[in-house]
C-alpha cells in the first residue's frame, strides 16, 4: 500500500466554462492516497462540474490533474480515466436499470476483464473462468455494500438506498484507487446514512481513497479526513473539519453574510 | 401450460437422468419435424411454399443480424438492407457473367459477410456521437446511398449493371454438388427448394448460437450497458466507440451472410430488392417479435414472410368466395390487411410477441413500489 502522506490526486489550476459562465475558475487541490476527501459547496458551486472533469464526461478548458504518476489535462475519454482508477457515482442515479443487480456490477469488471468476441462465442476454457471470476467477484460485492438480494433482480427494483450502493459496488467493480461519490446520501434517513458512514469508513480501511461530495454536513464534518469548500467556482477553503468549520468565509458562502 | 413448459425444461437434480432424457428426446424431435418440413410443406401447400419457408430462413438472419444493433445495443439503424445489398452484391459480382469471374460459394459467402462488415464499420464511425431519432436518420441516408450507388455504376464503366440488376448468377454449389438443380441422395428426390432450405438452416441455427451466445456474455453486457446508460458504462471504463462498432459489424456481418445466401438462391439480384422498405419490413420483424430476445425475433421473421403471402391468397379467394368476384386488387388489398395485422399485434402485445424478460418487465409490469 502506499504510504499515508502520499498525494494521489493533484488537481492544478482547473478552469471550466460554460459559454459567459465560468463553473471552475483555477481550482487547485491534492488528495492523499488513503484519505476521505469532501468537496462541499452551495448549491451550483461547481463540485458536480469538477467530477466530471475528474472522470472524462466534461473536457477541461484549463488546468490539468496529476493522478498517480500520470499527468491529465483534462481532456481524456471517462473510460481511459477509469482504467487508470478514478470510478464515480452519480448523484442522479445512474444505474442499468432494466439488467439483474449481478449484471450491473460485472459491468463494472467490464475493463479488467478480456473476453472478446471469440471467447463469447466459443466459450473456450479462460473466457468460462474468466466469467465465472467476473460472477464471483460480483456477488462478493453485492454483499460487500450490504445488498442481500437475489442475483436475478433488476436493478430499478431495489429500494433507493439499496440503489445508492449498487452504484458504489458496480464502481468499486471496476478496482479503483479513487472512488469519488456524488452525493451518496441524498435522500437517505439517519439510519441508512449512518451505515453508509460505516461502509465508506470500511471502503477507505480497504485502501481505496475515497473522494465525496456531499449536502448532509454532519456527515461530512464526522467522516471527512479533509474537506475544500468549493463557492463559485473558486476554491474558498480547504483543510481539516474543525478549521473550516470555524472559516469566515465558508461562514460567509453559506448564510450569505 | 406455461408451468407445464417450465418444469419440462428445467432440469430436476433429484431426478436428473429421467430429466436429461426427456431434454434428448424434445432435441429429437426438434431436429426431426426441422429435417421434415420441407417435404410435408410441400405436399401439404405446394412447392411455392417451400420458397417461402427459404425466404423466411433468410429473414430470420436478417432479423438477428439487426437485433444485435437494436435490441442488445439500443442503435436503431434504419439502413440495415445495405448490408443484405453488399453481401448480394459481391455474391454476385463475383460469381457471375457480369466480369466472368465464378469464384466458389465457400470463398465468396465469407468474403461478402466480410465486406458488409467493414461497411458495417464505415457507417457506424461517423454516427458514434449520434443517438436515437439523429442515427436513425444517418443510417437511413446510408442505406439509401447504397442503393443509389448500386442503381448508378452502369456508367462510366459498367459494374452492377445499373437498374437492370445481375442475372445468371451461379447458383451455390458444393464442387459438383449443386444446390441449383434436383438432386437424389439415398434415393430420396430432394428439389432445389428443399436443399437450399437445409443449407439456410445451418446457417440460421448458426446464427441463432453466436446470438446466444453474445448476448450472455462480457460483450452482451456491455452493448445492454450502453443501450441503457451511455454514460455511466463509460464511466465505467467501457470503450463505448469500439463497443458500438462491434455491434455494427456484427450485425452487417450477419446482414453479408443472408445477403450472399440470397443472390445464390435467387440467382439474380437489383437494386430493387435492396429499399427502405425492406429495412423497415426486417425492423418491424425484430421489434414486432420482441427485440432482444432471439426466440421473438426468430418469430417476426417467420411471421412477417408469412402472413403477406398469407393475404396474397387470402385477398384474392375470400373475395371470390364471398361476392363471386374480385372487386378490389388482391395486390393492394394484401397490404392493407397486413398493415391491419401489424397494428393489431402490436395492440395485442406492445412489447413483441415474445419479448425478452427484461422489455417484458419494463412495458407490462407495474412500476416498482415507490420509496
Amino acid at each position: 500500500m502506499t504510504s499515508p502522506a502520499a498525494t494521489l490526486l493533484k488537481i492544478s489550476g482547473i478552469e471550466k466554462r460554460f459559454g459567459g459562465l465560468t463553473a471552475l475558475s483555477d481550482v487547485s487541490l491534492h488528495i492523499q492516497a488513503g484519505e476521505i476527501y469532501g468537496l462541499i459547496g452551495p448549491n451550483g458551486a461547481g463540485k458536480t462540474t469538477l467530477f466530471n472533469i475528474l472522470t472524462g464526461l466534461y473536457q477541461a478548458d484549463g488546468g490539468k490533474f496529476l493522478f498517480g504518476d500520470i499527468e491529465y489535462a483534462g481532456r481524456s475519454k471517462p473510460h481511459i480515466l477509469a482504467k487508470a482508477g478514478i470510478a464515480r457515482t452519480f448523484q442522479n442515479i445512474r444505474l442499468f436499470s432494466n439488467m439483474t443487480i449481478l449484471e450491473n456490477v460485472m459491468v463494472g469488471c467490464h475493463h479488467h476483464s478480456h473476453t472478446g468476441i471469440w471467447g463469447a462465442i466459443t466459450r473456450h476454457k479462460n473466457a468460462r473462468n474468466e466469467e465465472q471470476q467476473i460472477a464471483h467477484r460480483a456477488a462478493e460485492l453485492l454483499i460487500y455494500v450490504g445488498i442481500n438480494r437475489a442475483h436475478h433482480m433488476l436493478a430499478k427494483n431495489l429500494s433507493y438506498g439499496e440503489q445508492r450502493r449498487l452504484e458504489i459496488a458496480r464502481a468499486l467493480a471496476t478496482n479503483p484507487k479513487l472512488l469519488a461519490l456524488d452525493e451518496p446520501a441524498a435522500g437517505m434517513n439517519a439510519t441508512e446514512t449512518d451505515s453508509l458512514k460505516t461502509l465508506l469508513q470500511t471502503i477507505r480501511n480497504h485502501g481505496v481513497t475515497v473522494l465525496l461530495i456531499e449536502h448532509d454536513v454532519k456527515l461530512v464534518m464526522g467522516l471527512c479526513d479533509r474537506i475544500a469548500v468549493l463557492d463559485y467556482g473558486k476554491k474558498i477553503a480547504e483543510g481539516v473539519p474543525s478549521e473550516v468549520r470555524n472559516n469566515p468565509a465558508v461562514i460567509a458562502a453559506y448564510l450569505g453574510g | 401450460m406455461r408451468n407445464a413448459l417450465k418444469r419440462f425444461l428445467i432440469i430436476d437434480k433429484r431426478n436428473a437422468p429421467n430429466q436429461k432424457r426427456l431434454a434428448w428426446a424434445a432435441f429429437a424431435v426438434l431436429a426431426i419435424i426441422l429435417l421434415a418440413l420441407p417435404f410435408a410443406i410441400d405436399g401439404l401447400f405446394g412447392r411455392g411454399w417451400v420458397r417461402v419457408l427459404d425466404f423466411a430462413l433468410l429473414y430470420i438472419m436478417l432479423a438477428l443480424g439487426l437485433n444485435i444493433v437494436v435490441g442488445y445495443a439500443g442503435l436503431l439503424d434504419l439502413g440495415y438492407v445495405a448490408f443484405f445489398a453488399v453481401g448480394a452484391y459481391c455474391y454476385a459480382l463475383l460469381g457471375s457473367p457480369q466480369f466472368g469471374i465464378h469464384l466458389p460459394f465457400w470463398i465468396v459467402l465469407p468474403l461478402g459477410a466480410l465486406l458488409a462488415c467493414l461497411f458495417g464499420i464505415l457507417l457506424g464511425a461517423p454516427t458514434l456521437r449520434l443517438r436515437g431519432d439523429y442515427l436513425a436518420i444517418v443510417t437511413l441516408g446510408f442505406g439509401e446511398i447504397i442503393r443509389i450507388f448500386l442503381n448508378n455504376l452502369n456508367a462510366p464503366i459498367n459494374i452492377t449493371n445499373g437498374p437492370q440488376g445481375i442475372s445468371m448468377i451461379d447458383s451455390i454449389h458444393l464442387g459438383e454438388f449443386s444446390l441449383g438443380r434436383t438432386q437424389e441422395i439415398f434415393g430420396i428426390t430432394f428439389p432445389a427448394a428443399h436443399l437450399h432450405y437445409y443449407l439456410f438452416l445451418i446457417f440460421t441455427l448458426l446464427v441463432i448460437f453466436v446470438s446466444l451466445r453474445l448476448q450472455d456474455s462480457r460483450i452482451g453486457r456491455a452493448w445492454a450497458a450502453i443501450r441503457e446508460d451511455e454514460i455511466a458504462a463509460s464511466a465505467m471504463g467501457i470503450n463505448t466507440r469500439n463497443i458500438k462498432l462491434l455491434a455494427f459489424a456484427m450485425g452487417a456481418t450477419f446482414g453479408g451472410l443472408a445477403g450472399g445466401l440470397f443472390a445464390g438462391f435467387q440467382g439474380f439480384v437489383s437494386p430493387e430488392s435492396f429499399g427502405l422498405t425492406e429495412s423497415i419490413m426486417i425492423l418491424c420483424m425484430v421489434v414486432l417479435g420482441g427485440m432482444g430476445n432471439v426466440g421473438g425475433v426468430v418469430l417476426g421473421g417467420i411471421l412477417l414472410v408469412v402472413i403477406p403471402e398469407l393475404t396474397r391468397h387470402l385477398a384474392g379467394t375470400a373475395q371470390q368466395a364471398l361476392l363471386g368476384k374480385t372487386v378490389i386488387d388482391p395486390e393492394s388489398l394484401r397490404m392493407l390487411m397486413f398493415g391491419l395485422a401489424l397494428i393489431l399485434i402490436m395492440l395485442w402485445r406492445p412489447a413483441g410477441l415474445w419479448p425478452s424478460s427484461q422489455r417484458r418487465r419494463e412495458l407490462i409490469a407495474p412500476a416498482p413500489p415507490s420509496v
